[in-house]
């Protein structure tokens, strides 16, 4: 086995950000956010992410304001720590141990030097019972400090933090669980349990989902799975409780908010509309619909002015008022399953996969952010729990990058599937693909295998797909251009012996197709559509195929599902070789000669990496990750790696990154690698002080070249000062009686200020001099000394008489040449008379 | 925030005709003139000289009209039976009609009275037609003889008595004065020279002849009997050339346009078919009210005049260049001068800020319903007359849309029987249509689903459901004959495949 002790496997972006309620800043600029084990930043005005506050090793599962200090905030994560943070600034300020893993925080303004935090009720074992947990905050400086002094408040609380929430001014704190709501009084110590009946009459559920308190009133309401929300007043009585019952939603609630004033509160669910009640005018309601997908928080900023929900789609819309959705950060959106393969857009480079329902999402690699969402299916999507939707089922790109063909499908109950077919075409002006061709129906049952021909020359892409109902299509566009411009069509229809086909793949060169029908390979030459020859080695299906690139084009690789790897030889149209191992997937690097093979053994996956021209691989990773690996892409990187170590040779083209069962993005790296991303890392601040408005754009342009010239202006304003102030201030703070009389003044003054101007261009030049190098201080002293005698110039006339003193400046003898040059005959005049 | 997104129309491949050249063309008349005759209009003849008057012969009268007037300028009635075939000669300044007593009618056109009447023949005369020498008339009637006249004498010059049946047809030709072609009730076209005694060419058409037509180059004939048309080539010895059989009815009318391009066929079954005469393919088809008997274009085809059964005289103008396009631009509604000008000459400012206003998306009726999940009168919108009837993809896309909402059944149930009954209707429409089966066939079983408690309790809707039945039934019958002559293919394309030889080494 090859040494593989530099590679490493490492996540790759796209982890979630809604996983918990985000967080809006006091001054409404940043958004909080965890995100997997850190938490995450975000402006929000340009939905960049500002910080990243790293530190915690296991999955962030709270992040709250510090009310005390609303420049810091608090974070807990399962790994049994709570951190604090200075968010402006990005440092970690303190970390108290808890040492029980905690799922929520709360804190409130009343309650000074304690938090609240959700921990398991049995630390060690993963138990079902959460309890919810005092902590007293040790006064020490230490930046590492224990929190010992715990206690329980309410046992037996939802593990969800959604669950819980603290009242009118801290005094009491809700909570709710199953059918249950316990409503804790600090002051009187005591709580109180209100329970709803199982069912109500309709038959919709009761479940609590959610819960929010009114920040001015006694009130609570809390959502239901079967869409209700509840008003309670009166709680602080067993028995005189009273609610009344909100219904819009249709689905279960899952979340509720009120406005820090109380004047509304939010609601939200599956359905993406925000619902926003009057409080008190529970008749009245706003609504914000169409927000994308389920929401599954809601947040507002301190101030009431903006809303934040998070969604079921890895997104977090930010919305003024109730009335715009003015930003929105989107993640890479994990469904349940990406059902296209993982491909990557031979254009952009970006990775190209399922994203929101029926559109395919286009994600950069390289700066780990969704560009932009394609929709697909094209259709109203509706929001309901068992409807069955279109989806997105496979993606194929041409090699250049001008087509895409995806196939969408819907299965209905007990009726044929739908299916459709749509090409796209790369529009250079909007940087997008456009739709060009729909096919509905291309097949009879569900495709199971889409491929473009590899052709260089470009000009005839021909797509293959091939489907369950026995038939493998070649659609091509026809040569002559229709009126209404290009459209694809069907060219050829092939069958083998009423198999089904399983998948399909072009040569490099794009002259020989492989089409496998269950356990035979057939290879046809799709400029005739010829059958040239059958591969076969029983007994399995085959299940996987794969043509050799560049120098191995001549191999053809395929997996079947008797767990094994075969190698055929098109030239002798004969196995090569063939190993038993069961690969689960194979795909070939697009830039060089290497195949990958994902090999799954005992509940963990392996990576080999090999030529097909030699069964030796060139690299293997032992135990990737867990779990079964379905989808990987190879995505060809910026610039190639200078790797000589054998064992990481194959990544210096491209970069392979794949889908764990769990649906997380890996990616393989090696030493070299990180230490260089480690060095580039300390990454621009973004400086977002200063919010834009209309008197920014006037003001901070200004202040910026203000800044700028400000140097320069120093030297430039202020060198002058003492030469040019001390003959003017001289002149003009003396009493008239004291002067000389004008005539003698006039040639002085004159000449002060020609001097004066000589002077300031050759001062400005030092002064960006200045800018560049600071050597350039001791000239500006030079000039400095040479200049003190021009101030006090006692007469020019006899200076100039006298021959060139030694060690002159090039100023003096500027100065001289001028001064040579100006009539002196009145000099003369004058002393001859 | 994304905006609504409407509902998908399918836009389905459009196998109608295409519009061609030929169809601007004939499409390029005005709304027709409609006059009342007396009787069945059995001739039309266009006068060969301006203003091109044309002579219509209708029950015992001919009416001459003027190219534009809706009133005659001259009616001739000097005829005591039903006239036939009133013909100008080809100065336009006299004309013949036969009649039903036997009696050949000479006119002037200026005139009122007959200038000769030409007696012999036995029976109805239903051919009449000057020779190219302008002297001699050419006569065919029921009494089986063609015969031929002097003018200036009145007096009969040679009598043929080869056809065996009626004669109701007959040319002479314009280039040469002694040849003249007949078609007979014994589908037979005879081809006299008058300076032999009988026939020099015999072509059998098959159907009894109802009309000939000699294309000027005079080398081809095309003759009209029964369904079909026919046209033969004399050079050639009278060869036949093509056979067209397009009408459903016999065809009673020819004539050639004005370039000689096209060919028009009149018939029984109330069309006229325009040909390509180089492919002889049907290029354009108009419709008329009733069977149509006589059918003339004026030159330059300036008017279609056709006479019909029920009495009626049909005259098509053609619009001049200036009114086509102008009919076209009064369909638009042209906003007022102000619109135009408004703000034309404004030219922005430097530190003017422009108001971007959001696009308002405009949607359909049963969009906005569907968008309020309105489902039931997203439903009835679809189903209003006009979409249904102009439109069916668009109520099958509101169906498909709102399957794909699973709220199909909601919008199926509780309703009339009235509504039910429309609906049905259009299921029974639509249902078998190819494009269409696979939304309503669901949408159907729905109907019987929500519907099944109620059967019977409508004699409406259970008349419409059996209909339904019937139509699947229908149906299902035809898609199993359509497989069989499928496998029969089969076995034909199999059995002439050639069989690749097995290499058993």
């Amino acid at each position: 086995m090859v040494e593989h002790g530099d590679i490493r496997v490492v996540h790759r972006g796209g982890s979630k950000i809604n996983s918990r309620e985000p967080v809006v800043t006091n001054d409404s600029r940043f958004l909080l956010c965890a995100s997997g084990e850190r938490v995450k930043v975000f402006s929000t005005s340009t939905e960049e992410c500002v910080h990243d506050l790293r530190g915690h090793t296991d999955l962030v599962t709270g992040v709250l304001l510090r009310p005390t200090n609303h420049l810091q905030v608090y974070s807990c994560s399962v790994d049994g720590t709570v951190r604090l943070w200075d968010f402006t600034d990005g440092i970690l300020i303190k970390t108290y141990d808890i040492g029980y893993p905690v799922y929520a925080i709360y804190a409130s303004a009343n309650h000074e030097g304690v938090f609240f935090i959700v921990t398991p009720t049995q630390s060690d074992n993963r138990s079902e019972l959460f309890q919810l947990v005092a902590v007293h905050l040790p006064q020490s400086g230490d930046q590492l400090v224990e929190a010992q002094e715990l206690s329980a408040v309410l046992s037996n609380v939802s593990s969800n933090p959604a669950a819980t929430g603290f009242g009118r001014g801290g005094e009491y704190i809700a909570s709710a669980k199953g059918l249950h709501l316990e409503v804790y009084f600090f002051k009187k110590q005591k709580s109180y349990r209100f329970s709803l009946k199982e069912d109500n009459k309709k038959g919709g559920k009761n479940t609590l989902m959610c819960i929010a308190c009114h920040p001015k009133d006694d009130c609570i309401a809390t959502g239901h799975e079967d869409g209700k929300i509840r008003l309670w007043r009166n709680f602080n009585h067993k028995k005189e409780y009273t609610y009344t019952t909100l219904h819009w939603h249709h689905n279960a609630v899952s979340s509720l908010r009120f406005t820090p004033e109380g004047t509304n509160l939010l609601s939200g669910g599956l359905e993406s509309v925000l619902v926003q009640w009057r409080y008190n005018q529970e008749s009245e309601r706003d609504f914000l619909p169409r927000l994308g997908s389920a929401i599954t928080h809601i947040a507002v900023s301190p101030d009431g002015t903006l809303f934040c929900t998070s969604h079921s789609d890895n997104k977090i819309t930010i919305i003024q008022s109730c009335v715009k959705v003015s930003a929105v950060i989107q993640g890479l959106v994990n469904g349940e399953s990406v059902r296209t393969d993982l491909m990557v857009d031979p254009r952009s480079k970006s990775l190209v996969l399922n994203g929101k329902p029926g559109h395919l999402q286009f994600y950069s690699l390289q700066r780990d952010k969704l560009l932009y969402n394609l929709d697909i299916v094209q259709q109203e999507y509706i929001h309901e729990l068992g409807l069955q939707q279109f989806e997105v089922v496979k993606v194929a790109f041409d090699a250049p990058g001008n087509w895409m063909a995806t196939v969408e499908e819907r299965k209905p109950k007990a009726a044929e599937p739908e299916i459709n077919l749509k090409l796209w075409a790369f529009d250079e002006q909007t940087q997008s693909f456009v739709l060009n061709t729909t096919v509905s129906a291309p097949h009879e049952a569900q495709i199971t295998s889409m491929c473009f021909s590899q052709a260089a020359d470009g000009q005839t892409s021909m797509l293959v797909s091939a489907s369950e109902d026995g038939h493998f299509k070649a659609w091509q566009l026809p040569r002559s251009a229709c009126t209404e411009g290009p459209s694809w069509s069907c060219d050829f229809v092939g069958d083998y012996r009423g198999l089904a086909p399983q998948c399909c793949c072009f040569s490099a060169d794009g002259s020989l197709l492989a089409v496998s029908f269950q356990e035979v390979v057939t290879v046809w030459s799709p400029a005739s559509w010829e059958l040239l020859t059958t591969l076969s080695q029983p007994p399995k299906a085959i299940r996987d195929l794969c043509f050799g690139r560049l120098g191995c084009s001549k191999y053809l690789m395929g997996t079947t599902a008797s767990n094994l790897l075969c190698c055929w030889n098109l030239l002798t149209c004969s196995l090569e070789w063939s190993t038993s191992m069961d690969v689960s997937l194979l795909l070939s690097d697009p830039l060089t000669e290497n195949m990958a093979a994902f090999c799954c053994q005992a509940e963990s996956t392996d990576l080999f990496v090999f030529k097909p021209s030699e069964p030796r691989p060139v690299a293997s990773l032992k135990a990737v990750c867990s779990g079964k690996v379905t989808r990987a892409v190879f995505a060809p990187r910026e610039e190639m790696l200078e790797s000589c170590e054998e064992s990481s040779q194959w990544l210096n083209r491209s970069q392979l990154y794949f889908l764990t069962q769990h649906m997380d993005l890996m990616t393989f790296t090696t030493k070299a690698e990180e230490d260089r991303l480690a060095a580039s890392s300390k990454q621009l601040f973004i400086d977002d002080s200063v919010a834009m408005t209309p008197f920014y754009l006037l003001l901070g342009k200004h202040r910026k070249q203000e800044n700028q010239d400000s140097l320069t202006r120093l030297s430039a304003e202020l060198m002058p000062l003492p030469r040019g102030s001390l003959a003017i201030k001289e002149l003009l703070q003396s009493p008239a009686h004291v002067l000389p009389s004008t005539s003698v003044l006039c040639s002085m003054f004159v000449e002060s200020l020609l001097v004066s101007v000589a002077d300031g261009s050759e001062e400005s030049k030092h002064a960006e001099e200045e800018m560049e190098s600071e050597k350039e201080e001791e000239d500006s002293e030079g000039e400095m000394e040479s200049r003190t005698p021009r101030p006090e110039p006692a007469s020019p006339g006899l200076q100039s008489a006298e021959s060139a003193a030694p060690a002159l400046t090039k100023a003096q003898l500027k100065e001289l040449r001028r001064v040579k040059k100006l009539d002196h005959g009145w000099l003369a005049d004058l002393l001859l008379s | 925030m994304a905006s609504f997104k409407p509902t998908k129309i399918q836009v389905y491949p459009k196998l109608g005709e295409k519009v061609t050249q030929d169809t601007l063309y004939w499409k390029n008349y005005k709304a027709p003139v409609q006059i009342k005759e007396f009787g069945a209009i059995t001739s039309i003849d266009f006068s060969p000289v301006a203003p091109h008057n044309f002579a219509v012969t209708a029950f015992t009268r001919i009416h001459i009209y003027g190219p534009f007037s809706q009133e005659p300028v001259k009616t001739l009635t000097r005829f005591k039976d039903t006239a036939y075939c009133g013909r100008f000669r080809s100065d336009g300044q006299l004309l013949v009609a036969g009649c039903e007593d036997s009696v050949v009618r000479l006119f002037d056109v200026s005139g009122k009275a007959a200038l000769r009447m030409f007696r012999g023949h036995t029976k109805a005369v239903h051919v009449t037609d000057f020779t190219s020498d302008r002297y001699q008339i050419l006569t065919g009637s029921d009494d089986y003889t063609c015969r031929l006249w002097d003018i200036p004498n009145a007096t009969e010059l040679n009598s043929y008595r080869e056809h065996t049946d009626y004669v109701r047809c007959g040319v002479t030709s314009k280039l040469n004065r002694d040849l003249f072609i007949t078609g007979s009730y014994d589908h037979t076209l005879k081809l006299f020279d008058a300076r032999a005694d009988k026939s020099v060419m015999t072509m059998d058409h098959g159907q009894p002849v109802e009309s000939l037509l000699l294309y000027p180059s005079e080398g081809l004939l095309v003759s009209a009997g029964g369904r079909h048309v026919k046209v033969w080539d004399l050079l050639k010895g009278g060869q036949p050339l093509v056979s067209m059989k397009n009408h459903h009815k016999t065809v009673t009318c020819l004539c050639l346009s004005s370039n000689g391009q096209r060919l028009l066929s009149a018939s029984l079954d109330r069309h006229v078919k325009v040909y390509n005469t180089t492919n002889y393919k049907v290029v354009h088809n108009f419709d008329y009210a009733a069977s149509i008997l006589s059918l003339a274009l004026a030159p330059n085809d300036e008017s279609i005049v056709a006479g019909m059964t029920n009495s009626i005289l049909s005259i098509k103008h053609r619009k001049s260049p200036e009114e086509s396009a102008e009919v076209s631009g009064q369909q638009r509604r042209t906003p007022s001068y102000r619109v135009f000008v408004k703000g034309k000459n404004y030219a922005p400012k430097q530190d003017d800020y422009l108001v971007s206003k959001p696009v308002k998306q405009h949607l359909a009726k049963y969009d906005k319903q569907l968008r309020t999940f309105n489902v039931s009168n997203s439903l009835d919108t679809a189903l209003a007359t006009w979409t249904r009837l102009r439109k069916p993809e668009i109520t099958v896309a509101v169906i498909k849309e709102l399957d794909r909402r699973g709220t199909l059944k909601n919008a199926l149930a509780g309703r009339d029987e009235q509504w039910l009954a429309r609906l049905l209707n259009f299921l029974i429409g639509n249902l078998v249509d190819p494009r269409f089966a696979a939304v309503l066939a669901p949408a159907a079983e729905m109907i019987l689903d929500v519907y099944r408690r109620v059967v019977g309790q409508s004699p409406l809707v259970d008349r419409q459901l059996l209909r339904l039945q019937e139509l699947l039934e229908r149906e299902i019958d035809y898609q199993q004959d359509l497989l069989e002559v499928l496998g029969m293919l089969d076995t034909l394309f199999a059995s002439s495949l050639p069989r690749l030889e097995v290499d058993l080494s």
